[in-house]
This record gives C-alpha cells, sequence and structure tokens, in this order.
C-alpha cells in the first residue's frame, strides 16, 4: 500500500520536472502539423519527381513546397516516408 | 477554479476534437514521458527528445485505437519503453555497448514515476497557489527567494507555505481533503 508523507511527496514532485517549453510547444502542435504530413505524403505518393525531392533533400523539398521545414516535421516526414 | 477533468475525459475529448484538448493532454502527460526517458532509460537529451515527439505523435495517431480511455498513462508508459529501447538498440548499433537497461530497474522507475503521477494529480487538485509554490520549489528548483520574488508573497513564508501545501497535498492523497482549498 501506498504512503505518502510529505517528506515522500516532496521526493516524488522532484521526479517529474517540466518538458522543455519547446518540446511540448512542438507535441501540441501536431494538429496542425498532421495536415501538412498528410498533404506532403499524398504528394509525395503521387509525385515521382517530388518524391526525388523529398530524399534527395527533405528539407529543402518541405522548403520549397511552401512549409517551415521544422526539425520535428522533417523527422516525423522521414519517418512516414518509409511507408511510401 | 478549472475543474479536473480524468485522463478518461480527456481522452475522450481528444477523440471529439474538441478545441484545446490535445494541449491538455500533451501539458498532462508531458512530464511524465520526459521523466521515462531521461530518469527511466537515462536518454541523451536529444535522444529524449526524439522520442517524447514520437511518442506524441504515435498517440495522437493512434488515441482512437485505445481500448479504455482509462488506460491511457499505461499506454503512453509502454509505448514510451518501447520507443526508448528502440533508441537504445539504435545507438548499441552505432556504438557496441552492454547499455541495455535493466527491466526490474525500469519498471521499479516506472512504479515510482505512477506514484508521482497520483501526487501531480492530488497536488492538481488542490490548485493554485499550493500548485504553483511547489511546482516552483521542488519540480523547477527555485529558491525561496526567487519564488518569493515571482509571486510577490514575502520569502520569509515560503517554508511555511510549502509545509502546510504538503499537508494539503497529503489529506488529498488519504482522501480526507478536510475542506481544505487553497488559501
Amino acid at each position: 500500500m501506498n504512503v505518502f508523507d510529505e517528506e515522500r511527496i516532496g521526493r516524488l514532485l522532484r521526479l517529474l520536472p517540466p518538458a522543455p517549453e519547446g518540446w511540448v510547444r512542438a507535441a501540441q502542435e501536431l494538429p496542425a502539423a498532421r495536415s501538412m504530413l498528410d498533404e506532403l505524403v499524398a504528394r509525395a505518393e503521387q509525385d515521382a519527381a517530388f518524391r526525388l525531392q523529398l530524399q534527395a533533400d527533405l528539407e529543402r523539398a518541405v522548403a520549397a513546397a511552401g512549409y517551415e521545414p521544422s526539425p520535428f516535421i522533417v523527422s516525423r516526414l522521414r519517418q512516414l516516408l518509409k511507408t511510401v | 477554479m478549472a475543474v479536473e477533468q480524468s485522463d478518461a475525459q480527456l481522452v475522450a475529448r481528444c477523440r471529439k476534437g474538441d478545441p484545446g484538448a490535445w494541449n491538455e493532454f500533451v501539458e498532462r502527460f508531458s512530464r511524465y514521458v520526459y521523466a521515462i526517458c531521461s530518469r527511466g532509460f537515462r536518454l541523451a537529451e536529444h535522444d529524449a527528445e526524439d522520442v517524447f515527439q514520437e511518442v506524441f505523435a504515435r498517440a495522437f495517431e493512434r488515441l482512437s485505437e485505445l481500448r479504455s480511455d482509462d488506460a491511457v498513462r499505461p499506454w503512453l508508459a509502454q509505448l514510451t519503453r518501447r520507443l526508448c529501447i528502440d533508441r537504445l538498440r539504435l545507438l548499441a548499433r552505432d556504438t557496441p555497448s552492454d547499455t541495455e537497461p535493466d527491466e526490474r530497474e525500469v519498471d521499479d522507475v516506472l512504479a515510482t514515476l505512477d506514484d508521482a503521477m497520483a501526487v501531480r494529480a492530488a497536488l492538481d487538485k488542490v490548485g493554485d497557489p499550493c500548485r504553483e509554490i511547489l511546482d516552483r520549489f521542488f519540480c523547477r528548483d527555485e529558491s525561496y527567494r526567487t519564488i518569493g520574488d515571482t509571486l510577490e508573497i514575502p520569502s520569509g513564508t515560503i517554508a511555511s507555505r510549502i509545509s502546510r501545501c504538503l499537508e494539503k497535498v497529503r489529506a488529498e492523497l488519504d482522501g480526507r481533503s478536510r475542506g481544505s482549498r487553497p488559501s
């Protein structure tokens, strides 16, 4: 059975510091990023030239498509493109 | 005062596409996922960041597959654990080492983090100003002086406030709130 005295409560609270703000913000922006990623993947599936551009230089291809190639978007897109 | 929702209620709101629900979801579980990466598996900062983002990306994509909304926390823990192990194996492939985590040790850390999340939930119920004071002192490691200056309260009273707030959290955890609301 868990017993929580004040000292233990303090110790447990110390185990959960906030995650870096930028990480949290990036994760919160996922719903907005999702439609962008869906669009880029769909285009890669239909357009061989675009797919080659992505394979050659992902960041530049994302920027050329009009999106901000944030590290999160680039890494997520890289994952998703493995299945294309 | 904000009404605290259960994990299941929050997940249900995310599923419905309720604006703001996803932000709350990330806010609620970000410390937990971060702690598993950094304390449970001791990942380096950049590896922890990759895993952290991957966990929330997969959670966002697969939330509808969750069998029970109540089970979101163990589900996230399992997902984070698997991705941390994948990351460590990937790192070991590049730089062979014997750093595969001890499963039992990880289990112990996760059990302790679950207790920490229970305390965190109790703290959320107690609310501000206790939440703010205890968070600054214990989680952000701020001094009495910094806390006092930021919250515009005499720094000489911080220690006693911390003590009273800890009592309130304990009462909340004990299920005997004694009518204690933040003063």
